[in-house]
């Protein structure tokens, strides 16, 4: 599903370069519910963002569905994000001027889907995710969990075939952040790829596999089977700090 | 999707009122100014005669000692007698008439009307058919009664209510300075603005009310109320004698098609050589041949002060786009966060562009009827003016049209940096910051 292979980023200034990614190698098969952890400024969202194709990377290659991405436009970038990929947020995200039913709507029209379709898979979404009676509230008169519920069925909607979460719980209370925990593993039991950055392990020990990065490079846990490997801490003298 | 923009644009608007007032009016300020000058412009301007405008023209020939001749200096604007009278008989073209104005006091035997002053024209037959003259009863006269000095006159629908209460007058017998003459026909309201046939009255006022023919004005002496520009060095007695070397009338002609000036042009340069060579004219062939619009322009039927108007409003509208462009700018780019989400969703730059375009285009539009109230008070206020085209400053469903089209593409224009800046948003960037 997704296929990293010696990916880096580099972000450069006049006066400095810093490494967010180095030769970061990562697989994701179809249908994996993978956790993706590390400490702060490690370069976890820059891998996020990467793979959500929202950031360009300077070199490596990444495969996404089969479809390597490096080449691609703006266009296709767009309409290959809009297809494959749902987003989850730690602050929701959601439009305030909408309400549920259209925040909903908006991948959908971006993909130019019919109206009747549009309304069938956000029922459907909705539904899913326990908003069903809701469709016509706005963000604003929402809990924090119900908005990331939202948040979730917006990226439902779309029928993903894979489900970028980045810290989905970090801003909802134990109870809440539960709730949403088993309806992204529902979610996952359905087929749907999940890549999920916390900083929760409680959390990430719920997941399949544990992707642990440090200084821009990933570690595999459940294949080393063990903490990372100290290369990775290794310092980088001709390097600022990575940034997220 | 662009409905759908539309409408989100609508929701963006109640969402930000007070920034989204301050454009619409400031859009509709530029819009209400520019529209007000354009629409004086565009009257002012306008094509009095549009169906044959590129056929007719106005002819100049240059009698003037050589004297103060350079090359490529413009001839006077009228034609001698002699000249107007030689080329009237040479008719080389399918219609042409000469024409002067003048002034005459009008009067009705047995009528209780008290005899009043009114403003003439002195022409030829061809008048009528070659300007479209629209007549309410009878006709005008003919080339016959022209050589004939028939005592006969044309007069205006307003000359006709006043003098015979509105009833078919043709027939029917008035007196110019004393003189009879009958009427052959009433003319139904024709007054083209500008008058471009003759300017010396002004292009929008003097209006004349009684038509007759040169040779009939001349014969019986009546007023001529022009001025006559006479170049000789010898005094002249009679302005209006056939041999005197003064430029008192004006000649049109009427050409099958626009492409036969050439030939005519060509004709007027042969006529000026042989006056030249018979020793009447002392310049080499120095002629002119306008068609009603070039001769407008050549005349600068549009006042001075309305084109520095028209400058100025634009100079403002152009002010108020660069106002309205930071006003976008803020607004947009406050929206960062909703750009970087819809990027993350799906969108490219370019519906991130197209959606900030059509509000831009949403508030044009909305600015573009603030604006048409604001013009139609500005028209009002021209209206009071004491100017001799005041009267004429009305929108009409051109300048309407134009007055949206204006404010869309104004607000287009104004909107492509924002959105280019929109489009530009780091969705990355913005969706860890939120």
């Amino acid at each position: 599903m997704l296929d990293m292979r010696q990916v880096t980023k580099v972000y450069r200034t006049e006066l400095v370069e810093t490494h967010a990614l180095r030769s970061l190698d990562l697989q994701v098969r179809e249908g994996e519910f993978v956790a993706v952890t590390g400490p702060s400024g490690s370069g976890k969202t820059t891998f996020l963002n990467i793979a959500g194709l929202l950031e360009t990377f300077t070199g490596g290659e990444y495969r996404l569905d089969g479809v390597d991405v490096k080449d691609l436009d703006d266009n296709q970038r767009s309409r290959l994000r809009n297809e494959k990929i749902g987003f989850i947020f730690q602050s929701f995200n959601l439009i305030p001027d909408l309400n549920l039913f259209d925040n909903c709507e908006v991948p959908l029209r971006y993909r130019r889907m019919p109206a009747n379709e549009r309304r069938l898979r956000i029922e459907e979404a909705l539904s899913q995710v326990g908003l069903g009676s809701r469709m016509k509230h706005y963000p604003a008169e929402l809990s924090g969990g119900q908005q990331q519920r939202a948040a979730i069925a917006r990226a439902l909607a779309g029928s993903p075939r894979l489900l970028l979460a980045d810290e989905p719980t970090g801003n909802l209370d134990s109870q809440m952040a539960r709730s949403v925990m088993e309806l992204l593993e529902d979610i996952n039991s359905r087929g749907t790829t999940i890549v999920m950055v916390t900083h929760d392990p409680e959390l990430a020990a719920r997941a399949q596999r544990n992707v642990h990065i440090v200084d821009g490079m990933a570690t595999d846990l459940e294949r080393d089977g063990g903490p990372a490997p100290a290369a990775a801490h290794r310092a980088h003298a001709e390097a600022e700090l990575p940034v997220t | 999707m662009l409905v759908h923009y539309f409408h989100l644009a609508l929701r963006s608007f109640g969402r930000n009122r007070v920034l989204t007032a301050l454009m619409v009016l400031t859009i509709a300020l530029g819009i209400g100014t520019s529209m007000t000058t354009i629409t004086v412009y565009h009257v002012l301007s306008g094509d009095p005669i549009p169906h044959k405008s590129s056929r007719l023209f106005h002819v100049q020939l240059d009698p003037e000692p050589v004297a103060r001749y350079r090359p490529g200096i413009e001839p006077l604007g009228r034609l001698t007698r002699l000249d107007a009278e030689a080329l009237l008989a040479q008719a080389r073209a399918p219609r042409q008439a000469m024409m002067a104005p003048g002034t005459g006091a009008i009067a009705v035997d047995g009528s209780a009307t008290r005899p009043f002053k009114a403003r003439l024209r002195y022409t030829t037959a061809d008048f009528f058919p070659m300007f479209d003259v629209p007549f309410l009863h009878g006709r005008g006269w003919s080339a016959e009664d022209d050589a004939a000095r028939t005592r006969t006159a044309v007069i205006s629908r307003e000359l006709n209510e006043r003098l015979f209460g509105g009833r078919d007058s043709t027939g029917a017998g008035i007196r110019i300075d004393g003189h009879a003459l009958r009427v052959a026909g009433v003319v139904d309201g024709w007054a083209p603005k500008p008058k471009f046939y003759d300017s010396e009255s002004g292009h929008f006022d003097g209006e004349e009310h009684v038509f007759v023919p040169l040779s009939t004005a001349l014969d019986l002496g009546l007023e001529h109320f022009g001025s006559s520009h006479c170049y000789g060095d010898v005094p002249v007695n009679d302005t209006r004698a056939l041999n005197a070397p003064c430029v008192w009338l004006h000649y049109w002609v009427e050409l099958a098609d626009a492409a036969d000036a050439g030939d005519y042009l060509a004709y007027l340069g042969n006529y000026s050589a042989q006056q030249q060579a018979a020793g009447r004219f002392e310049r080499p062939a120095n002629v002119r041949l306008r068609d009603v619009r070039q001769w407008l322009d050549h005349r600068r039927a549009v006042p001075g002060d309305v084109r520095m108007q028209l400058w100025l409003a634009m100079g403002f509208l152009v002010v108020c786009l660069i106002n309205t462009v930071g006003l976008l700018l803020a607004k947009f780019l406050r929206r960062s966060g909703e750009i970087g989400v819809r990027r993350a969703l799906g969108a490219s730059r370019l519906e991130i562009f197209k959606q900030y375009m059509v509000e831009a285009g949403t508030i044009g539009v909305a600015g573009g009827a603030l604006g048409l109230v604001l013009a139609s008070v500005g028209l009002w206020a021209v209206r009071q003016r004491p100017a001799s085209y005041a009267s004429l400053a009305h929108m009409d469903l051109a300048m309407l049209l134009l007055t949206f089209v204006l404010a869309l593409c104004a607000s287009l224009l104004a909107g492509l940096l924002p959105a280019w800046k929109a489009m530009q948003v780091a969705p990355a960037i913005q969706l860890k910051s939120q």
